[in-house]
Order: structure tokens, then sequence, then C-alpha cells
């Protein structure tokens, strides 16, 4: 029986390799004979070609009609349909009668957006940092069962951004297992934490570290398991405390793993987005709403679409996602020169 | 039929000249060996010939036609890898049917092809297996199945034997002999192993920099090398190279000194007029014999010794400092520091003139 | 017990315990509780009825109130655990209810009525999961057509990603051409342009090629990812040249070489970047809302916002299908957990 299903297991196989060999097979012919004209490196551009059509077509003209984008204005969605402003957009969003109010400016739900992932990226950073790295510490220790316990962590980071989510708007309802559980320890009052601005905001932070630690658990490990054990040897043969070994040679040595870890973090926190707009759809009022999310109501979905405004902002978040890239390639650049010295 | 003609062949890599003018005409059926330090070009020119790599300039024929543009799967010839480049994810059966198969040939012949090379090469044992799961002498027997299978006109192998151990070496490189001597069919073999070079080739090409120094059957090039490079190259352990100079050159012989300690006289006469010249006077280690109580020889002071039994290898420091190594016939009391007096014949010695070039005649 | 204790406490070394395992523990176990915990809290609250959803405090699993048939009643009457007035419990079910006052039968001498106070009874509760809260949607409603539309997105987007990207990356490892550096620039490069920051004119794009309210809209902005050319790359650059040299004498055409060396040789590194992007096309959500506007082309994860996002949430059905939108991920963690971190570990993917 057993012998009768992996017969027919392979048989399936080797038909579906069959048929993908024949279609291979005539795909090559008019191939040979573009190989004879074009030569064997002409044959490079051919395998180019699709991936750079799409990447064209995709990526390259979006990122630069953005800047025409961002120069036009009306609520139009095609280029040709809108008028050219200028630098309208961009001298809107810098019209503000006191640089450091948010509601003094004329664009001032971009400013709430910038003050809010301003907020979120300081925070939500820190807090991740460090979580991850007491979490990677611990992993890193002689811990029965090291492997499950890495995908406990892990677990999360493969969830959908819907998915969390909704888990947890489920989980932070008034009805909710958080109000029950501080309802069965401490008798507390029932309480809404997604429609109070402080807790709405704590929420987004504390779904996202929950949402994404594993991934810089993960990194920060791998750093850890790269320092040799035998500098831990050394240093407990001369009688170091452990929490002088931490500081004195497990942080320094994982300092450039930190570094990409924090860049990395300070990337995507700029772009939260997904779950906290399942989460709390921005609210209560403005007080969770982040960068992307203005950007994709000013696009698209809000009744004062403008799709110019929408472009100029994208551009000013693109150009400090640039500097933090920069910052990575630095970063992880040092420390291959490190590994090859 | 596998006559490869190359003319003029000029290979560059941006400003780096990796191959300067080669010219070379390789016979069908002949066993030519590229030899020379790493770095000097051999493998290049090999990629050349096989048509993986295009020359800058200079053209490359193969039997008499023109094919320096014709792409590497159409010149009819197979190759050999250093790394043996077998197809990890296929068998080894699937290995050598892989070119026949992109030559659209017959199964039956394939078949037919395959068990041929199989038997010749005794690898019948394990078509079946991946090349992982084989050792470095069988993997080394199916790259070459893989040459033969193809039938092609000419052999070509780069350094194919250097991942084996030494053992191995030996034993594979008699076996290359005999299938040379059996398939009659040129090859074409690189490598940096001047042993190699000396017992598989018919004819050697001694590389340099880009540049041959020499082509020549072995004995041609361990008996009268054309300088100084070949001679230190060809010949294990190196030949030694001590300073002396031409004292007179008539009738049929030239006089020379050895580090002005002895004087003897070559039975060749050098064609140019070289008297009171400065030379470098190269004499081979096995050719060094301790000098009899009153025989003339040269100073030496022993820095080592090592008895092999049969021989005796003697590492020792001439008047000006010089070192020179001597292998001695069978066994020695010799001590470390001591001093000795070394000699040999003049037959023996090499002369060479300060750019490191043979003098003529001799 | 004891062995297993000592198992459990037992250090390597035979050191006694210092406060950092206690702390490692502590660290562990709730972590454990916080990872696992809210997943596990939302598939058991997904089996429970409206009713048991909407009450506080609520109960682990998923309880209903036991009902009986009784003799004279079209509809079966809810089942209580009644403290008489004498001091006895019986069982009886409710009739009707007037204010705090119920009027309860015995279903098995139904023509006595006790009239009892609410404060004196309890629902006697049964443990049963409520299936419909899966089935209703994919039948009543469109969840059918997001899965389809979901699982469409992630195959097509993976299989074109898999094809193009390894193309190009074949290209970029194994010849020299003029040009090749500055592709090699621009793709790394546009690694710096999220989504974020190109989906106002990449939308004006996808509409001007009618790709708009069409799930080719979804897939194809997402194909050319330049992480997966990069990955490739990487890998397919541990590829000897010299195969490549062999298959050439060999007479393969270069078709010959992608498809039969380098292919089948870089199968480690496609399947990390088929998993990823199963995972990323599965999970992906903005694109998908900005591009899909239409409900019968909604992905499950647009389709679950968009219910979610109701006035009126009908959470038994958005818990259910929240767990069916998450059975998929979590198949890949049971079996490719390790296989995943490894890939994150050495090339910081994500």
């Amino acid at each position: 029986m057993a012998d009768n299903r992996r017969g027919i297991r392979s048989i399936a196989g080797s038909l579906v390799l069959a048929v993908v060999g024949r279609v291979m097979r005539i795909i090559d012919i008019p191939l040979r004979g573009l190989q004879k004209v074009a030569g064997q490196t002409g044959m490079a551009s051919f395998f180019l070609l699709p991936n750079m059509a799409v990447f064209t077509v995709f990526i390259l003209i979006p990122f630069v009609i953005n800047f025409v984008y961002s120069m036009t204005g009306g609520t139009q969605i095609f280029l040709d349909q809108r008028r050219f402003v200028g630098l309208q957009q961009y001298s809107e969003i810098f019209s503000c009668s006191d640089y450091l109010d948010p509601n003094s400016c004329l664009q001032d739900g971009f400013w709430t957006a910038v003050g809010n992932t301003a907020s979120f990226v300081v925070i939500q950073v820190t807090l991740m940092i460090l979580v991850s790295l007491i979490t990677a510490v611990i992993l890193n220790r002689e811990i029965i069962g090291r492997g499950f316990w890495r995908a406990v962590f892990f677990f999360p980071v493969l969830l959908s951004p819907v998915v969390t989510g909704l888990i947890w708007r489920w989980i932070l309802e008034r009805q909710g297992l958080l109000n029950f559980i501080l309802y069965e320890l401490f008798g507390a009052e029932q309480f809404n934490w997604l429609t109070e601005r402080t807790t709405a905001f704590a929420a987004t932070i504390g779904v996202s570290i929950w949402a994404h630690m594993g991934f810089y658990t993960l990194i920060l490990l791998a750093g850890l398991q790269a320092i040799p054990r035998d500098l831990y040897e050394a240093a407990q043969m001369d009688g170091t405390s452990r929490s002088r070994i931490f500081w004195r040679i497990t942080l320094p040595l994982l300092m450039p793993n930190l570094v990409v870890v924090l860049v990395l973090a300070l990337i995507r926190a700029v772009q939260v987005f997904d779950e906290v707009f399942v989460l709390t759809h921005g609210g209560p009022g403005t007080s969770t709403m982040y960068l992307i999310q203005y950007i994709y109501e000013m696009g698209f979905a809000s009744e004062l679409k403008n799709p110019g405004l929408a472009a100029a902002a994208s551009i000013l978040m693109g150009a400090v996602l640039v500097v933090l890239t920069l910052m990575q390639m630095a970063a992880s650049r040092r420390n291959e020169k490190k590994r090859e010295s | 039929m596998g006559r490869i003609t190359l003319e003029k062949i000029t290979k560059s890599f941006g400003a780096v000249k990796v191959l300067q003018s080669i010219d070379l005409d390789i016979r069908d059926g002949e066993f030519v060996v590229f030899v020379g330090p790493s770095g000097c070009g051999k493998s290049t020119l090999l990629r050349q010939i096989a048509g993986l790599d295009k020359p800058t300039s200079g053209d490359i024929c193969i039997d008499g036609k023109l094919v320096t543009d014709v792409p590497a799967a159409d010149r009819g010839l197979a190759m050999v890898f250093q790394s043996y480049a077998l197809y990890p994810h296929m068998s080894v059966k699937q290995n050598l049917a892989f070119g026949l198969e992109n030559a659209r040939m017959p199964k039956i012949e394939i078949e037919r092809r395959i068990a041929e090379a199989a038997r010749m090469l005794e690898i019948g044992d394990y078509l079946d297996r991946r090349p992982g799961q084989l050792s470095g002498g069988q993997r080394q027997r199916v790259a070459i199945g893989r040459a033969i299978v193809r039938n092609p006109t000419a052999f070509l192998l780069d350094e194919p034997l250097s991942n084996l151990d030494a053992e191995l070496r030996i034993s594979m490189r008699a076996e290359l002999s005999a299938l040379h001597k059996r398939l009659q069919t040129t090859m074409i073999y690189v490598t940096h192993d001047q042993i190699e070079a000396m017992t598989l080739a018919n004819r050697i090409v001694v590389l340099r920099k880009g540049r041959i120094e020499q082509v020549g059957t072995p004995l041609e090039l361990y008996n009268t090398p054309a300088n100084r490079f070949v001679a230190g190259f060809i010949g294990a352990p190196s030949m030694n190279f001590l300073s002396g100079s031409i004292v007179a050159a008539g009738g049929e012989g030239t006089t020379v000194t050895v580090l002005g300690e002895e004087t003897l006289t070559l039975p060749r006469k050098a064609d140019d007029d070289m008297t009171e010249q400065a030379i470098t006077v190269g004499v081979r280690p096995q050719h060094i014999r301790l000098a009899g109580p009153d025989e003339p020889g040269i100073g030496a002071k022993v820095d080592l010794v090592e008895g092999l039994g049969s021989e005796t290898v003697v590492h020792a420091r001439v008047s000006t400092g010089e070192r020179l190594l001597a292998v001695l016939a069978g066994q020695h009391a010799l001590a470390s520091g001591e001093e000795i007096r070394l000699t040999f014949d003049a037959k023996d010695l090499h002369l060479f003139d300060k750019d490191g070039s043979r003098l003529s005649g001799t | 017990m004891a062995t297993v204790w000592q198992f459990i406490t037992r250090r390597r070394g035979g050191e006694g315990w210092h406060w950092t395992d206690v702390a490692t523990w502590v660290w562990l176990i709730g972590g454990l509780l916080i990872m696992f915990g809210p997943a596990v809290w939302l598939t058991l609250s997904s089996f429970k009825s409206p009713a048991a959803l909407s009450k506080f405090p609520p109960t682990i699993l998923p309880y209903v109130t036991q009902e009986v048939r009784v003799e004279g009643f079209d509809k079966p009457l809810p089942l209580y655990e009644v403290t008489l007035p004498d001091g006895t419990m019986a069982r009886l079910a409710e009739k009707r209810r007037v204010g705090i006052i119920a009027q309860m039968i015995d279903p098995k001498s139904p023509e006595t009525v006790h009239k009892i106070n609410i404060n004196d009874r309890k629902p006697v509760d049964m443990v049963e999961f409520a299936t419909s809260n899966y089935t209703e949607p994919f039948l009543q409603f469109d969840f059918l057509r997001y899965l389809w539309n979901s699982v469409f997105v992630t195959v097509m987007a993976t299989i074109i990603t898999l094809v193009i990207n390894s193309m190009a990356a074949f290209a970029l490892s194994k010849y020299k051409f003029r040009g090749q550096n500055l592709i090699l620039i621009i793709i790394v490069g546009t690694l710096m342009v999220p989504l974020g920051v190109i989906m106002v004119p990449l939308y004006s794009v996808v509409s001007a090629l009618g790709l708009f309210n069409n799930l080719w809209g979804v897939i194809l902005p997402t194909v050319a990812t330049p992480t997966g050319v990069f990955l490739l790359r990487q890998y397919m650059l541990t590829i000897p040249d010299e195969l490549i040299d062999a298959a050439r004498m060999d007479k393969a055409s270069e078709w010959q070489i992608y498809w039969r060396i380098v292919l089948p040789l870089a199968a480690p590194a496609l399947a990390v970047l088929a998993i990823f992007s199963v995972v990323w096309r599965w999970n992906d959500f903005l694109w998908p809302l900005i591009v899909l506007s239409r409900s019968s082309l909604y992905t499950l994860q647009v389709g679950l916002n968009v219910y979610a996002g109701q006035l009126n949430v009908q959470w038994q059905y958005i818990l259910a299908m929240t767990v069916v939108t998450m059975i998929p991920v979590i198949l890949v963690f049971v079996f490719l957990q390790k296989f995943i971190a490894r890939g994150i570990a050495t090339t910081g993917l994500k």
C-alpha cells in the first residue's frame, strides 16, 4: 500500500518533470537560434529582460514619476490630466505659523502623522532592541529545548499583519482577554483600550513589538553565536563575573549586529502601517495615524483626496529612508571589513 | 585529426596582458604539456583553445580551419577540468550522456559509447551514483570518461591530477599515458608540476608571464634548457646557479672558472667570443660529487645533510655565500659545519649569459 | 516526578542555580504565554457562539446553554440549574421570563410552573464548538472567493518571481557584460524604495495598464523583487564557473545551462525564496487594499479587514476567518521554521 503510494507519487513527480522538460526543450529551440545571433554574452540580456521589464514598469518608472507627481495638483490620477503647480505641495507642507506646533500648519494632518510616527519610532525601536537583546541573550544560554524556545519567539513574525491586528483587537476589546485577566487579578473595571489616546498608542507599539521582535532576536542570536566560545571560557578562567563578561565581551562583540538591527528597526518603524491600521484605523481621532496611513488616505481614501500632496509626503519619507538605508549599508560594510581582517 | 595551430595569440584582461603573442603548432596525436608557475597564462591559453574565452588578437586553427570565432560547443574538443566540474545533481551516467544528448545523438549510440568508456575506465560499477558519492580518483575517471564519450578531435586537460593525493596521482599519470597511446588523439595538458610534464609529454611548452620560454621534448628541455628559467624549472631538485666567468674559448671547447676556484673546459664551443665575460654556470644537484683528494674542486660548508639511504642530499654554502644543493649517490658521513670540496664534470655544465639566456653553441 | 524536576533543573557543569537562571525561565515561560497565548485565545474564541462571545467574564472553552425539548412547545427551551425556595436543587426549563422573575417548568412534568428569581438559577452549560462560524462565511459570504483569490495571487506571484528572478540572477552572476554593475546598483538601490514611497504613482501606472481591480495588478508589481534577485545571485556566485564551462564544452545552449545546471544547483536558494515569497504574498495587505475595490476580487487579508471594519462587527465570523487565514502560515511555521530561521540569520531577509 505504502509502496503503491510512493510509486504513484514518483510517477506523478516524473510526469511533472517530463512535462517541464518538454516545455523547456521547446523553448530551447528558438533560443538556440537567438543565441546564434546574439552570441553567448548577448544571451545575458535575454535572461535579464523579463525581470528588468517588470522592474522598470512597476518600480523604476513609478519612482521617477513620483517626483513629477509631487509637482502637480488636483484630484485626477492620470498625470496628463493634472496641472503643474511646481513646488506648491512642498511649500504647503512647510507652511506653518509655529514650527513647534503641528496644528498651526496648513497641512496639520501631515505634521500630526510625522509627530505620531516620530514618537512611535523612538519608543518602539528602543523597546524593540531591549526586548530582542534580552531574548537573544537568554536563547543563547545553555537551556533545554533551545530550538523550541527560539520558535516560540519567532512565531508571530510570519503572521499576516491583518491577522496580528485582529488577534490583538480581539484581546483588547471591552469584552476581551486583557480586561478579563485584569478583572481576575485585580478586580479591575472593563476598559476600552483602543478608544483612549494613550492606551491606543501604547497598543500599537506593543503589538508591533510583539509581531516583529522574533526577527531581530534571530539576527542578534546569530551574532551572539558567532562569538567564539573560547572567549567566554578564557574569561571564566580569569574569574570574570557574569555581568562583567556581558558588558565587556558580549556587548562589544555584538555591537556590529546591534547597529544593523537598530537601523533595520528604524527603517521598518518609519513605515509602520498594516497591523496598526487594522488595530486602530489610526484612531481614536488621529492619535495613531502614522505616515504611511496618511499617504494612503491622501492618495486614495480620504475625501480630501490630493495625490500630489501624498506624493510629496512620500518623497519626504523616502528621503529619510534613504538616509537610514545608507547608514545600514555603511554599517554592514564595516562589519564585512572587520570580519575580513 | 587533431592538429591545432596558434598564431600570435594575445589576451588581455583590461590593462593586464596575460598572453603575449603565442605561436604554437600542435601536431595530430601529440601529447603536449603546458607547464609553468601559477599565473604564467597556461590555463588561459587552454581556455582560448577550448573556445571558453576569446583571444584579444591572433588566430586559432583546428585542422587548418579557422575557429577563433567558433563557440566552444562547435569546436569538437573535450575538456577535463581541475575541479572535474562534474554536474553534482546528475548521476555518473547522466554526466556522461549530457553532452551526447545535447548533440542529439540517438539513444542507442549514447548507451554504446557510455558502456565502452565505462569498460575502458572501469567505472561501470558506479554509473548510477552521484559525483558526491565518489572518491577523488573515481571522479577523475568519470571526468575523463565524459571527455572520451564525446570522441573529440583533441582532449584539453586543465591540471586534472592536482586534486589527487600523491600516490593516486602517480597511478593516474600512468593510466593517462596508456590512454593516450591507445586513443592516439591529440592531448593538451596543463600542469604546474614539471614531473607530470616530463613523464607524460611528447613535447613540453614552458610558459612564463604569458610568453613561451621553450618548446621541446622532455629530454631536450632537461639537457639543453634555453635559459635560466627553464633550467631551474625543469628537473628536481632545481639546478644550482653559480657565478663564473669565461677564461678562454678556442678549438672545440669553452674554458670557464667556477667561483674562481675551479677551471674546466666544456666540450662545446660558444658561438660568440665571450672571453673574460661574467656568466652564470648551472649544474644539476645530481651531477655534483665529492672531490677526490687530488682533484680540483670548489670549497663548501655543509649546512644540512639529509641521508635518504640511496642518496645523500647536502645543503651547502660556497665561498661567495651562494647556496648549493648536491645530491650525492650512496651514503656519506657528513656533518653540518664540515668543510667539503665538491666537483662536477665539464660536460654537465650549463652556461648562461647575464640576461639568463643559454650561451649559444654550448 | 522528582526525577522530572531533577532533569529540568539539572544544569551543565552541575552548578547551583543563579538568579539569572530564574530570570531566564520566567522570561521564557512569560514569552510562551504572550507569544502563543493570543493566537490560542483567538482559535478558542472562534468556536464560540455570538452569545458566548459577548459574555463577560469570558470562558476558555466554548460553552452554550443546554436546551431541552418539552412537549407542547415548538422550540427547545434553555435549561437551568435552579435553587428552589425550599433550598433543593432542580433542573428546570425556562418557559417565559418577565422582569427578574422566570416562569420555569420541569421538562418531565411540564404542568407545574415555578416562579423563580433569575438570581437563583444558573444556566446548564455544555461545551459545543460552533463550527457554523467556519461554514457560514464560506457558504453565505464571499470568503471562498477571497480564499481562492489569495491562493491565486500567492501561487502566481511566487512562480513568476522564481522564474524571472532566477533568470536575472543567472545573468548577473554567470556573465560578464557592460552595465552589469550599474544594474546591480540600481537593484540594490531600489531596496530603499518600499511600496509606501511609490504607491501613488504605482497606482497610476497600474491603472494606466488597465490592471486596476484586477488580480494581476496585485501580482505583477511584486514579482521583480530586488531581494529575490540579490539572494539568488549571491547563491549562484557559489556555483563553480567550471561547471558552466563544462556544460558549454558539452554543447549545452545557454538556456540549457540555465535550467539543467544552474536551476537545479540553486534549488536551496530557490526554496528559501519560494517560502518567503509565499509568506509575503499571502500576507500582503496595503497594495491589494489599494488595487482591489471590487468585493469579488478581495484577497483574504482585504476581505477580513473590510468585514472587521464594519460598524456591526460579526466577531464570530471574523475570528473564524482569521484562523483560516492563519493556517497556511502556521503550516509553514511548523514545517519550515528552522529553515526560515536559518535563512533570516544568514541573509537578514524578511
